[in-house]
């Protein structure tokens, strides 16, 4: 199973060629895997392809001639689609999921190694033996600590100096104290040395943080999987007619852009040539394409479906309709930030509780005439045997199963926070564009005999337009293979035209200009018409019923006109709200948590991402435009309304774990502190109440995976 | 009691050596794509010509 990777490596070395990382969220399986690295090399100029499962994505190998287009395209003849990877913003995690597993590995080996010498001890090693085994248990056990508690330490240190205490204070302290405790007994000849519990608790502690991170770490690879860079960048016409690429941010009012079928717009602006129609779904939820002439306002964010545009631009970066949007998501993102997680309000009242609990141990035995030092080996191991073990893997451990149990149903979520906030929403706000719906054109083909839809995908697979791709796509979800199309030429505005088997055939914009969006097929003499509707996605009648089920009553706002929007609402019984602005929908999402409620927000426009960064959770299509996405908690793939359904459900069952594993904690404290205040807890009794509690609390986590599937 | 000279450092050497391994594995990138290993044993391989 090795060999891709042998080939890829080789590869790497024989030539001077670059890799480039696509994000294709299509592969599923092992055969996605076998086609891509089997196929992929035979295209002229790829020597290697690494597809990688887990994160969605292909390492390329390339010649540095092959752009990022030609790859996409040779993945998309595949029957992949695939994305560039925006400049990696994941390194950062990346590198910190790494320094945990790393500390975690020497955590376990110092755990092992130590224990063994521990275990020799407990079977009743003594005098030189002994002594020889503490030293060489501190040996290792001293520099294993000053390695792999530095993230606690760390932590510790941050929240203490802004006079605050997390899950860490403890911890850092803790382990701190039971070292120093056991040099000092290793120094002074003394019988117990508790540096395995102390390593013990490392490692444990470690195994719930690298959980956490990599649950982190994998929804953001998914969702940067997602990220494209629409709208980022314009066409600019110079004075003497040559165009060239400017970033977004390099635009100035005044600039005159060229807008291919395709295309966003990065600016707003005025139309001063061409006719054509444009997408404003993203901006205004509005499914019907918006017809514009010389004169029309367009602004940021519209998709042109037509005939190429030149655009005067009017207001770019921090004025456009876009930036305005930006702003209100910023502010009303500020609440969610406040969210204190369920781990951090469990530390507050329990890291009080435990200092305190072992400070007076301290005070007890030091009044009941016991030396300093019977005293703080008291105290120590109250610190230790509370030491919030099995509090530390209570929550990443059940989240980390949920996540992964999400992910296999095509739902990431982004953190833990997310499905604790998930778990506690009583209602349900959807939009209508692009989330009830599925938001891209979709084609209907039942008057195209089987010749004339070959030969439609043969002609649309050659083209970006959006009409061309939803074609496309419902031609090959309806299993049609494409024909053999040459010499195919795409005129912008026009259509698309070439040569089958020796007929000229044609795929071009409808003649009649109806409100309903439609092309033209045209094989040799014979025509067909297809039109193109935005379909309801097809069980979300069934989502919302079982929404309405849990308690979470689902209503409709949207930016589109009142009629369709009426129309949609009646047919679902939904409550509805239509024309709203992303004002508006802030303003209703802002009014539901004032009347106490906690809004679940579905949506995938940008005019849904102020009420999404607003909303107390918030879900957004894989569809979504780029700003949503980051904005959600959580985003689902494919063309069902389920996973939103199932994103609630096993929050809520998430949660009900996280608590049972508190509650099992707690026990555990009120069974094993009065021992520790008691003065009977031995290293041996420490470690393994530690590891039993540990264990039990991972295995009641590992219920939901099971349940995650039902 | 003499054992324990030549039972300790290879105890420990072995832990080093595990340790080693664990280290190497993961600069090595075998843990960047866990669910694709699992997949990986499923693909046939009689036409990996590539």
């Amino acid at each position: 199973m090795n060999a891709p990777a042998a080939t890829f490596s080789a590869a790497a070395d024989a030539t001077a060629c670059c890799t480039t990382r696509l994000a294709v969220p299509g592969i599923k399986c092992a055969g996605c895997i076998g086609k891509i690295e089997r196929e992929l090399p035979r295209t002229p100029g790829i020597h290697a392809a690494r597809a990688n499962l887990s994160t969605r994505q292909v390492a390329i190998r390339h010649d540095p001639a092959l752009g990022q287009d030609a790859l996409a395209a040779a993945l998309l003849s595949l029957g992949f689609e695939a994305q560039p990877i925006s400049d990696n913003p994941h390194s950062r995690d990346e590198a910190e999921q790494r320094r945990l597993l790393r500390a975690l590995g020497v955590a376990g080996f110092g755990m092992m190694n130590v224990m063994l010498l521990s275990v020799s001890i407990w079977a009743g090693a003594d005098g030189a033996t002994r002594a020889l085994f503490h030293w060489l248990s501190a040996l290792i056990a001293l520099p294993v600590i000053a390695y792999a508690g530095q993230p606690f330490f760390a932590s510790a240190w941050a929240a203490l100096s802004h006079r605050r205490t997390n899950m860490d204070v403890p911890i850092a302290i803790g382990v701190i104290l039971a070292s120093a405790l056991s040099l000092y007994e290793t120094i002074s000849g003394g019988g117990h040395a508790y540096f395995e519990s102390a390593v013990m608790l490392l490692f444990f502690l470690l195994a719930g943080r690298a959980l956490d991170a990599m649950m982190r770490a994998r929804t953001r690879a998914g969702i940067g999987a997602l990220l494209s860079r629409m709208g980022k960048s314009a066409s600019v016409i110079g004075p003497d007619g040559s165009t060239r690429r400017l970033d977004a941010s390099e635009l100035e009012p005044g600039m005159l852009v060229l807008l291919a079928a395709g295309e966003a717009l990065a600016a707003d602006g005025e139309v001063i040539a061409g006719t054509s129609t444009l997408d404003n779904a993203m901006l205004t939820g509005e499914s019907r394409p918006e017809p514009v002439g010389p004169g029309s306002a367009v602004h940021a964010g519209a998709i042109n479906l037509g005939a190429p545009l030149r655009i005067r631009l009017t207001r770019v970066a921090e004025d456009t309709a876009l930036a305005e949007i930006a702003r209100l998501m910023d502010e009303a993102g500020q609440a969610r930030s406040r969210y204190v997680r369920i781990a951090d309000r469990a530390s507050r009242l329990y890291a009080p509780a435990v200092h305190s609990l072992a400070a007076l141990a301290f005070v007890g035995w030091m009044l009941a005439g016991a030396g300093w030092h019977q005293a703080l080996t008291i105290a120590i191991a109250v610190l230790i045997i509370t030491c919030p073990c099995a509090m530390g893997l209570a929550v990443p451990a059940a989240q980390v199963v949920a996540a992964g149990a999400l992910l296999k149903r095509g739902v990431l979520i982004k953190d833990g926070s997310a499905l604790e906030r998930l778990a506690e929403c009583d209602v349900a706000v959807l939009d209508k564009t692009g989330t009830l719906t599925l938001g891209s054109p979709r084609a209907e083909i039942g008057a195209l005999d089987p010749e004339a839809r070959a030969v439609a995908l043969g002609l649309a697979q050659a083209s970006r337009h959006p009409l061309s791709r939803g074609l496309a796509e419902s031609l090959r979800r309806a299993g049609v293979t494409p024909a053999a199309v040459e010499d195919i030429v795409e005129t912008g505005g026009t259509g698309l035209a070439g040569i089958w088997q020796g007929v000229p055939v044609a795929l071009e914009r409808a003649q009649n200009e109806s409100a309903e969006l439609a092309a033209s097929l045209c094989i040799g003499a014979r025509h067909y018409t297809i039109t193109f509707t935005d379909p309801l996605r097809p069980d979300a009648a069934e989502a919302l019923a079982a929404l309405r089920r849990m308690g979470l009553a689902p209503r409709l706002i949207s930016g589109d006109r009142a009629g369709p929007v009426a129309a949609l609402a009646a047919a679902l019984g939904l409550e509805a709200e239509a024309e709203a602005s992303p004002k508006a929908k802030l303003a209703a999402l802002e009014a539901l948590k004032a009347s106490g409620q906690r809004p679940l927000m579905v949506g995938d426009g940008l005019n849904d991402g102020p009420a999404l960064a607003a909303a107390h959770a918030a879900i957004a299509p894989g569809t979504a435009s780029d700003a949503s996405r980051q904005a959600a908690d959580a985003v689902f793939l494919g063309e069902t309304l389920m996973p939103v359904v199932h994103a609630v459900k096993v929050a809520r069952r998430t949660m009900r774990i996280v608590r049972q594993n508190f509650a099992f904690a707690i026990a555990y404290n009120l069974l094993a502190v009065p021992l520790a205040l008691a003065g009977l807890v031995t290293p041996l009794i420490a470690a393994i109440a530690m590891s039993a509690s540990s264990l039990v609390v991972i295995a009641n986590s590992l219920r939901l995976a099971r349940s995650a599937q039902a | 009691m003499t054992g324990l000279a030549f039972l300790i450092p290879i105890a420990l050497g072995m832990g080093l050596a595990g340790l080693a391994a664990f280290l190497w594995s993961l600069r090595d990138g075998q843990y960047e794509d866990l669910d694709g290993a699992a997949a990986r044993i499923l693909i046939e391989d009689e036409e990996t010509g590539a």
